[in-house]
């Protein structure tokens, strides 16, 4: 038995048993090495810091090891601080309550959207899907300025508003200060919020509706539901998927947001991103700013791991 | 045998004069009439694009009819939205809600009625028994088997307790020897609760072993009605004689005509049709013959009617019965079937060999269609 000649060191490296061994283990540590080095090593990095007591000019180190005793100096002033100060508190509940907002008016804006757009004809489909991709061409920054055209004084949505007497409307809610006046508002903030986050919505719910089987709606109808039973309780838990994608997608990014609240948001929508630009860069104190910053990771990490059982269950669910 | 059915005007489903037009050129549904009758099982046969689909879907409510009316224990239907139907459908491959265990699927519809808890989970538990699923009401759908599927699927129609059910093809997604089992336990099921039923089936088997009485359709025009023996024996068009069943179509002129008798000339063979037909002298016919009613010998038969003789060409066993392609002189085919009634049998003739095909003169159906 001779091999055949044309045997370069390409393949012959494939027949390799220790590389078909581990190719696939290769292939698949990548992205975990990516996110070990992007991600989990930044992080220890931004704990160690949260830890460490500011010297002159550098940390303090963590640990000492002088004379047989190991000592480690933990800093949990931070912490104590964060507890214990009503800013931070109020900070992240203000983040928070801004991402669930954001979060409940892209799905109440963005779920009969996705809907009439997958139950649209299929020709029109694609255009719809165009449309709402859209934005993405254009810098989200430029995007958020243009905000600021439409709503500061004499700015076009400014006028229609009050034209409409909808600012009125608006000072009920306290989303404005005084009639009239729009730019660094909760309003602002909400509207820039929700306008940059909507297609993040849009688009898992467009895909888990676009699925979803029709006949089943004929079958709710056949045993006596109206249109309206059959899209609470055939629809709407069929799209849970979609409906817990688009939140995450939402809700996440919106808790640690900077640019929107810095251009739009007023004084009292203080948010946890502006905070950590604060502490980082104005007030040069970073093992407060890392503190903050390991407690905000630790909030978006709580849905993140409800998020993730959930995908666990469904895929379960599915098979 | 009349293609369109006289009408009665006390049936219990009434189907009349519809019409369905999708804009397609042609019309889905043509001018139907139809009357079923209370407890019946009427199926609804024809190859797929026949519109019968769409015809079940216009009593369902899921189609509104062009033209023409239906009428529900006297009620007419026209109008009615699907949910405020008193009809429930088992749709082709069920429908189950994928999210609803096998308990909530079944009590679906009645939750929408609003019953309460108590009589509604009695219900409930006698549909699961009667299908034989108790153990099963905590499971998802998709964690059924397709047989077990198609339960789930049948006792949430039957559950409303509707005055008329629907089946979509009920059987399509079973495989062939489960599909069989079901066949008869399902119209059991049916019988025994004695809801009336309209299914519609391309499979002619599943219409003829589970219906009362069918309907055979085609490019949206009723060809025949009629029980399963009545369509099977005495096909009225060229085109139910094929579609139900194997048969040979044989096209002959009326050469005799007389009172008990008429002799057909189909040039290789000359048939001898032992009852009457309405027709004149001279005019063309097909005469369709059913492989199972012909036999196969090797000695020409006394006599000059009803027999043909050829070559086998090809041979088919299926076990119970064998089936025989005969090549004629003219270069025809002529489908035999044989039962295997012996085991082992010598004199069988192969393939290659000459036969004589032989049949009595009640064997055929004469057709002017």
């Amino acid at each position: 038995m001779s091999r055949p000649p044309a045997s370069s060191l390409f393949n012959r490296m494939h027949a390799h048993p220790l590389f078909l061994a581990h190719s696939r283990k290769a292939v698949i540590s990548v992205p975990f090495v990516w996110l070990l080095i992007f991600m989990l090593l930044p992080f220890f990095i931004i704990l160690k810091i949260s830890f460490a007591q500011m010297g002159i000019a550098s940390f303090l180190p963590l640990s000492q090891f002088k004379e047989g005793i190991l000592t480690l100096n933990l800093d949990l002033t931070h912490y104590q601080f964060i507890v214990q100060d009503q800013l931070y508190f109020r900070t992240y509940l203000n983040s928070l309550w801004c991402a669930a907002l954001t979060t409940f008016w892209c799905l109440f804006i963005g779920y009969p959207f996705a809907y009439f757009m997958a139950r649209a004809k299929a020709t029109l489909q694609p255009a719809l899907l165009m449309l709402v991709m859209l934005p993405f061409w254009t810098s989200y920054l430029l995007r958020v300025y243009a905000w600021k055209g439409l709503l500061m004084n004499g700015g076009l949505l400014a006028r229609v508003l009050i034209y409409t007497h909808l600012d009125w409307i608006l000072l009920k809610l306290r989303l404005i200060v005084e009639p009239g006046m729009f730019m660094n508002t909760q309003f602002a903030l909400l509207i820039g919020m929700v306008y940059t986050y909507l297609p993040f919505m849009i688009l898992p719910l467009y895909a888990t509706l676009s699925k979803m089987d029709l006949r089943l709606l004929e079958a709710a109808a056949d045993l006596g539901a109206t249109p309206w039973v059959g899209f609470w309780k055939i629809t709407v838990p069929l799209s849970k998927a979609g409906i817990i994608a688009g939140s995450m997608l939402v809700f996440i990014p919106c808790i640690g947001e900077y640019v929107i609240p810095e251009l739009l948001g007023g004084p009292q929508s203080l948010m946890i991103g502006r905070v950590l630009w604060d502490e980082f860069f104005s007030n040069n104190d970073w093992p407060m700013a890392s503190s903050v910053a390991v407690v905000v990771i630790l909030l978006i990490l709580l849905p993140l791991a409800i998020f993730n059982k959930y995908q666990a269950e469904a895929s379960e669910v599915r098979r | 045998m009349t293609p369109v059915p006289s009408t009665n005007d006390t049936a219990f489903v009434q189907i009349r004069d519809l019409v369905k037009d999708f804009g397609a050129g042609s019309l889905a549904v043509n001018n139907v009439s139809l009357d079923i009758a209370q407890g019946e099982i009427f199926a609804l046969l024809g190859p797929s694009g026949c519109g019968k689909t769409t015809l079940l879907r216009m009593v369902a409510g899921f189609e509104t009819p062009t033209k023409g009316k239906i009428l529900l224990d006297g009620v007419e239907l026209d109008g009615l939205p699907p949910y405020l139907r008193p009809i429930n459908m088992m749709f082709q491959s069920y429908a189950l809600f994928p999210h609803l265990t096998v308990w909530d699927n079944v009590a679906f519809g009645l939750r929408r009625e609003g019953m309460p808890h108590e009589p509604m989970a009695e219900r409930v538990e006698q549909m699961l028994k009667l299908v034989q699923l108790q153990r099963y009401g905590r499971r998802k759908p998709h964690q059924l088997s397709g047989g077990q599927q198609q339960r789930v699927a049948l006792a949430r129609s039957l559950a409303k307790r509707p005055k008329l059910m629907l089946l979509d093809e009920p059987l399509a997604a079973l495989d062939k020897k489960l599909r069989e089992e079901t066949q008869i336990e399902l119209a059991n099921i049916i019988r025994k609760v004695g809801v009336t039923c309209v299914m519609v089936t391309h499979d002619q088997e599943e219409a003829m072993t589970m219906a009362n009485r069918l309907a055979v359709m085609s490019e949206g025009n009723i060809l025949q009605v009629g029980t399963p023996t009545e369509v099977y024996e005495t096909p009225a068009t060229r085109f139910v004689a094929d579609f139900i069943g194997n048969v040979n179509l044989m096209d002959g002129t009326v050469v005799v005509d007389e009172r008990d008798f008429v002799e057909i000339d189909c040039g290789f063979c000359r048939h001898r049709v032992g009852h009457g037909i309405t027709g004149t002298l001279g005019m063309p016919v097909t005469v369709a013959l059913r492989p199972e009613k012909i036999h196969l010998v090797r000695e020409q038969p006394a006599g000059q009617f009803n027999q043909v003789r050829g070559t086998v060409h090809d041979r088919a066993y299926f076990g119970s019965f064998t089936l025989y392609v005969l090549e004629l002189p003219g270069g025809k085919r002529l489908k035999v079937s044989e039962a295997n009634n012996e085991r082992n049998r010598t004199d069988a003739p192969a393939e290659g060999q000459g036969a004589w095909a032989t049949w009595p003169d009640t064997a055929q159906v004469v057709l002017t269609t």
